[in-house]
Formats: C-alpha cells, sequence, structure tokens
C-alpha cells in the first residue's frame, strides 16, 4: 500500500505527469497574459510542448566529447532534481512528508540555479559566462531573504513542509510569505529580476549555446521550477488541515495557478532592473520582512 | 514510429523560431521584420519566436545584399544553426541585390553564399508577406512543401538534409 501510494506520488501526482502538464501550462498561461497585456493574442496552449518536441528533434551541433557530455549532462541533472523536487511535495493527506524534508526539497530547489551558473561557464561561450555570473550575484541576493524566511517558519516545527505552515503564527506566516513571493519572479527569472537571462541584451544568457535536445532540457527544468516553486507558496500559504485530498487538490493547483497570473502580471508590467539594484531590493525589502519574520518567530511572540 | 514522425512534423510546423542576420541591409527590411512581432501582426500566434542565438533557430531570416565584410560571418552564422533549417530571404536585395548590382563591394545575390529556400521580395515587402514566408518555411520544415533544388554548390548540404528529416 505504501510502496503502491509512493509510486503514484511520483509518477502521477504531483510527480511526473503532473508537474510535466502544468509546468507546461503554467509557462503558456505566462506568455499568453504577457501577450493580452501587450494588445496581442499570444500563443495557443500547446505552444510550449510543440516547442519542446522541435527542439528534442533537432541534431545537436558537434562538440568536443567531453564539453557535449558536460553540456547534456547538466540539464538533465536539473530536470532530475527539479523533477524531485515537485515529487516531494507533500501535496495529498496521507502524505505527512518526514522530519527535514524541507532540508531536501531547498537543496532540490537550488540545484537548478547551481547547475545553471555551471552549464553557462560550461559552454566556453561570452553571453554564457555573463549570464552565469549574473545568476551567481542574483543567487547571492534572493536566497537571503528566501532562505531567512523559511528558517523563520521552520523554527518551531520539526522542519517537515507539512508543519512549516501550521505551526507557526499567522503574522510571522504573514511575513515570511510575503518575503517569500518577493524571491519568486527572480528565481524564476521573471521582469523584473530577468537579469541573468536577459533577452537581447545578452543574447539568451546562460543558454546561448545550447542547441536541440540539451536547450530542451533546460527549457524542462525551468517549466519544473515553475511547478516547484508556486507549489511549495501554496502549501506554505494555504495549509488544509484534515481537508478531504480532492480539496486539498484543488486547492493546491488554484493557488499555484493564481501565482503564476500574480507573477505574469508583474513580469509584464514592470521593465528590467540592473544588477546592483536588484541586490539592494533583495537585501533591503527582502531580508527586512524576512528577518522580522524570524525575529519575531525566535522571540516567540 | 509514424506517430512520432507525425509529432515532429507537426511540432516543426507549430514552432518555427527565427533567426535575423542583417548582411547589410538598409534597415528597411529589419524595421519590417520587426513590425511582425507586434500587436497588430503578432507573429507569436504562429509559433514564431525571435530568438538572439543562432544556436535556437530554426529559420535564418538574411536581409540586404550580402556585402563582403558580412558574407564571412552569415556562412559562421549558417553553421551554427542546427539542421533541420531553412534560409529566408527577406526582400528584393538578397533575391537580386536591387540597385546595388554590379557595386565591388557587394558579394550577392544571397544564394551564391547560402542555400536559399523562400524569397520573399519586396522593397521593403509587407510585414503579411514576411509572415506568408516564415510560414511557408515552417512547411519546408515539417515536410509538407518540398524543398527547393539548389545549385551544384549546395547539393551536398541539402543531400544531408534529407538523411536527417
Amino acid at each position: 500500500m505504501s510502496t503502491l501510494f509512493t509510486t503514484i506520488q511520483l509518477l502521477v501526482f504531483p510527480g511526473l505527469l503532473y508537474a510535466f502538464m502544468a509546468g507546461f501550462f503554467m509557462e503558456w498561461v505566462q506568455r499568453k497574459i504577457n501577450a493580452r497585456l501587450q494588445g496581442r493574442i499570444g500563443p495557443p496552449f500547446y505552444q510550449p510542448f510543440f516547442d519542446f518536441v522541435k527542439l528534442l528533434g533537432k541534431k545537436p551541433i558537434e562538440r568536443p566529447p567531453l564539453q557535449g557530455f558536460i553540456m547534456t549532462a547538466l540539464p538533465a541533472v536539473s530536470v532530475v532534481a527539479t523533477l524531485g523536487a515537485v515529487a516531494i511535495l507533500p501535496v495529498l493527506s496521507a502524505d505527512i512528508g518526514f522530519p527535514g524534508d524541507v532540508i531536501l526539497l531547498v537543496s532540490l530547489i537550488e540545484i537548478g540555479p547551481l547547475l545553471a551558473v555551471l552549464g553557462g561557464f560550461a559552454s566556453r561561450s561570452l553571453w554564457g559566462g555573463l549570464g552565469a555570473t549574473r545568476e551567481a550575484v542574483m543567487t547571492a541576493a534572493y536566497n537571503l531573504p528566501f532562505l531567512t524566511a523559511l528558517i523563520a517558519l521552520a523554527w518551531n516545527s520539526d522542519l517537515s513542509i507539512s508543519l512549516l505552515a501550521t505551526t507557526a503564527p499567522w503574522h510571522v506566516r504573514l511575513l515570511a510569505m510575503a518575503a517569500i513571493l518577493l524571491c519568486l519572479p527572480a528565481k524564476l527569472h521573471l521582469n523584473p529580476f530577468s537579469i541573468s537571462s536577459a533577452e537581447q541584451e545578452i543574447y539568451a544568457g546562460m543558454t546561448t549555446e545550447y542547441d536541440g535536445p540539451r536547450l530542451a532540457l533546460w527549457e524542462l527544468a525551468h517549466a519544473l521550477e515553475w511547478v516547484a516553486l508556486t507549489g511549495l507558496f501554496a502549501l506554505l500559504s494555504v495549509p488544509l488541515v484534515g481537508a478531504a485530498d480532492i480539496w486539498r487538490v484543488l486547492v493546491f493547483i488554484g493557488v499555484s495557478l493564481a501565482v503564476v497570473v500574480l507573477l505574469s502580471v508583474v513580469a509584464a508590467s514592470t521593465a528590467r532592473l540592473k544588477l546592483a539594484q536588484t541586490a539592494r531590493w533583495f537585501w533591503l525589502w527582502g531580508l527586512l520582512l524576512a528577518a522580522s519574520a524570524l525575529g519575531l518567530s525566535l522571540a516567540g511572540i | 514510429m509514424s506517430i512520432f514522425k507525425s509529432l515532429m512534423n507537426t511540432a516543426r510546423r507549430k514552432s518555427p523560431w527565427v533567426f535575423h542576420a542583417n548582411a547589410g541591409s538598409c534597415n528597411g527590411c529589419d524595421i519590417e521584420f520587426l513590425t511582425c512581432l507586434t500587436p497588430r501582426y503578432d507573429a507569436e500566434q504562429l509559433g514564431i519566436h525571435h530568438e538572439g542565438s543562432p544556436r535556437h533557430a530554426d529559420i535564418i531570416v538574411v536581409s540586404g545584399p550580402v556585402t563582403r565584410t558580412t558574407c564571412e560571418a552569415l556562412e559562421t552564422v549558417y553553421g551554427q544553426v542546427p539542421d533541420p533549417k531553412v534560409v529566408v530571404a527577406l526582400g528584393s536585395c538578397p533575391a537580386t541585390c536591387n540597385v546595388f548590382a554590379g557595386s565591388p563591394t557587394i558579394v550577392g545575390p544571397l544564394d551564391r553564399v547560402l542555400p536559399v529556400d523562400v524569397y520573399v521580395p519586396g522593397c521593403p515587402p509587407r510585414p503579411d508577406a514576411i509572415i506568408a514566408g516564415l510560414a511557408e518555411a515552417a512547411a519546408i520544415l515539417a515536410g509538407d512543401k518540398p524543398r527547393p533544388i539548389h545549385g551544384a554548390a549546395d547539393r551536398a548540404s541539402s543531400a544531408s538534409d534529407g538523411q536527417e528529416a
């Protein structure tokens, strides 16, 4: 029973099947909202899926064997790690997770940006290196408030995601969730923090030299990041204690999509900031929210 | 197997990503090309995406009469685009060299340098015509339309295209 349940969780919901479908759908929602707010009609809903299939069918350009291997392995590991992060989200009521799963989740989510930095440098391209440098600085900028907010939530629970949202008092949760929401556009490379993947400014940033299937894997990893991060936000912001599974699933998907819509509207209505402005924004306003949440949590107020 | 092949062909038809190379154009065609991406024409409805890197592209759009300085860069960019790929000649210049014909600084027309698959004539062509040309290029990628026969110099490259498709 337990093995069957875990298998379903990994392969169907919230794992493989749901993560792929939701990832492509969320990318489409973002592109569609962007187009509608610019007065365009925008792409049809199957667009991200066909983009992915088409990229898989392209013949990659010959590279030195080691470089080719590294440039395939990095995005592949990124896909697997992000998929793992989605699969361990405790959505269903029978799954209460395990003590410490929040640490596993955060490390799996952080593997993606780390590999993207390595991938940018591994491509030996000027633009790839530039994008990787920017991504590395961005990671230092947004992870400080993000991790502080998670620590504030986790202080009085035993580091398990399903307890995180319920044990912290509401004012700590409010401040911490605001800090986490602030970090999401930077983690997803959206405006106003689309600095590392700045289209047309540094070509395609980290992925400039990636072609065909290798690029498809990066696109897939990015789609899965959408599902993992919005899903984490949904679980932490609307905890359902004792609710039936169907409600848990519906609320999880609904809140995830609401966050996608919010982030897309913000992205479509803002312009790109500079790197120094972004760092200042996160270390001042982001950290202010997160540190006050941590202070309240430590003081036990 | 045929399901995968038809899925791949549909994906290629629905998702043509474009890289734009300027080979000495006067910018008239370039401005008309960017108009395709604006709200009035909105080429993203057809899945057309303007890419900054040739590694991501399926279609190379070339404007301008291929000057001597851009000739080598064009060949490099053509090599950087992964197969299968299609070359679109944008405007009258890459087709005939237009008013620049006979100039000592011109190598063109474009079909002396790259195997051109689709011509979009005009000086500059209207955005409608450019989108129609890109849709034709996507049809060639998907195998709906045969690829035109190129000159003897390009026969080797078009034969290798046929093997992958």
